[in-house]
């Protein structure tokens, strides 16, 4: 990873990653953090940014497959990796079948949540296609939903399962 | 909430990261998972100039029996690969259970195990059932390398022996003819909540007999702290449930817990009750049904 001086004789450094199926090379600060490169260099504005202390979970995301909460994640520590957010779980057109089951199930009320507990559900089904609804539960138990829409969603995904 | 500005270091070998933390002596700090020092940083508990991510060294991330050693975690090992390590599964469930019980997924794929350890609170979930078991530390420095007893490692309140230019290496779970232990956190939640209390404990039965019993008790004391009055009570003893509630209450005596926001020093002290009699009676079940 290369570090140069801009100047105003702050660090920047150019790192290359993987996002949603791109490779980015891009040009970040020490303290940009993983959240903000994606949503304000990126434009992914489909992560959300919300306790920004790693409490609920709106801004998950996938690191090389496996669900981490962006706003901990320095963007320097996201070099020669490969990130998934909620704009790259969709095949193109076609919407994933966990998007799908969270409109059949009716899984959505204000949205806010709903990014980061499809990249929640979407780890634990690449890694366990059939899991029990604790195991749901448990995935996605740092994912807060202040609609409390709970019960839908936790249908949404064992649906999503099934299918 | 900003993260306030630092300088940041990449290094590849432990040799480099040394050399930069010595160059920096307190005001640098070593960047594991993140997961304590960003939210710190963040809320001004902390400014330091310099951050040495261990990213780009290697090694450190497995978990391993070694012959003669007994099991060898490195120090950026997951919560996560704990939970799901078979070696652990096999040889200290225990483990693997406490690291479920910490944070969220998301939080237990980032954190680390060295992070959980130095960051020395006293109501982090690891140190209690590693005590338990004997675990030791091994920290490098500029000038080679030492290990710790990890019950010595841990001084005070976000406080530790280790040295400004040193990185936890690896920890190590000797061998031991413990099998049965157990580690029962109290949380006002499921998942995402710090314990409100945490007690492991590891006996080494023959038959009814308590060969030898460590119990460790978490968030009622500035450290983990040994229960070793309770200890005494049952070590060399036949196991009765009388013994058991006796151990129990008097690590509720031993215990030097506060009340704060989570929970009153009463409440910490009887929820120490039940859990040290929980987790003695899972632990000596465990080692008496394997036999
Ligand atoms: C939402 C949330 C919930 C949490 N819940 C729990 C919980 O229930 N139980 C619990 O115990 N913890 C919990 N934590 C705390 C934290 O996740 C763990 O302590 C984690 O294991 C820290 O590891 P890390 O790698 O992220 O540490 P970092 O933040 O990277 O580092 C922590 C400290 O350790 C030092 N350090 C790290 N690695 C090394 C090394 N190899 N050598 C020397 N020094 C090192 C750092 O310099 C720093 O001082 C929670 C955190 C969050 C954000």
């Amino acid at each position: 990873m290369q570090g140069v001086k801009d100047k105003n004789g702050v660090m920047r450094y150019v790192i290359s990653l993987i996002v949603n199926g791109d490779y980015l090379t891009v040009t970040v600060k020490g303290n940009t953090l993983l959240v903000d490169l994606l949503r304000q260099q990126l434009n992914l504005t489909g992560t959300k940014r919300g306790c920004k202390l790693g409490n609920c979970g709106s801004c998950t995301v996938l690191l090389d497959g496996k669900a981490v909460s962006s706003c901990l994640v320095l963007a320097v520590e996201a070099d020669g990796r490969e990130i998934t957010t909620i704009e790259g779980v969709a095949q193109s057109e076609k919407l994933d079948k966990l998007q799908e089951s969270f409109i059949d199930n009716a899984a959505i009320q204000c949205g806010y949540c709903t990014s980061g507990m499809i990249l929640s559900a979407k780890a634990l089904l690449t890694k366990n296609p059939h899991p029990t609804e604790t195991e749901v539960r448990t995935a996605i138990a740092g994912n807060l939903c202040r609609c409390t829409g709970y019960v839908n969603i936790v249908k949404a995904i064992l649906a999503a399962a099934e299918a | 909430m900003h993260l306030p500005d630092f300088n940041y270091y990449q290094p590849e070998t432990l040799q480099e990261a040394c050399e930069i933390l010595g160059r920096y002596g307190a005001k640098a700090k070593v960047l594991a998972g993140g997961t304590d020092l960003l939210p710190k940083m963040k809320q001004d508990v902390l400014a330091p100039e310099a951050l040495v991510s261990l990213k780009m060294v290697s090694g450190m991330s497995d978990i391993e029996k070694v012959p003669g050693r007994g099991v060898v975690i490195g120090a950026k090992t997951s919560p996560n690969d704990l939970v799901n390590s078979s070696v652990l599964h096999e040889n200290f469930m225990s483990v693997s259970e406490a690291a479920h019980s910490m944070a969220n997924n998301q939080v237990r794929n980032m954190g680390t195990i060295a992070g959980n350890i130095v960051n020395a609170i006293p109501s982090a979930d690891l140190p209690p059932i590693l005590i338990a078991l004997s675990a030791t530390v091994t920290l490098v420095g500029p000038v080679g390398s030492r290990t710790l007893v990890l019950e010595d490692f841990i001084t005070g309140v976000s406080r530790t022996a280790i040295a400004p230019d040193e990185i936890m290496e690896e920890v190590v779970i000797p061998e031991q003819s413990t099998t049965g232990s157990a580690y029962f956190k109290f949380g006002l939640r499921h998942s995402g909540a710090l314990a409100v209390v945490g007690v492991a404990a590891a006996v080494t039965m023959q038959g009814s007999l308590v060969r030898d019993v460590r119990i460790v008790l978490g968030a009622v004391a500035p450290t983990p702290m040994r229960a070793k009055k309770a200890e005494e009570i049952l070590r060399g003893k036949n196991v009765t449930d009388d013994l058991i509630a006796e151990a129990g209450k008097s690590a509720a005596v031993e215990c030097k817990p506060i009340s704060d926001i989570r929970a009153s020093e009463e409440y910490r002290r009887d929820m120490v009750r039940v859990f040290t009699k929980r987790a003695l009676r899972k632990a000596i079940y465990l080692e008496q049904s394997e036999s």
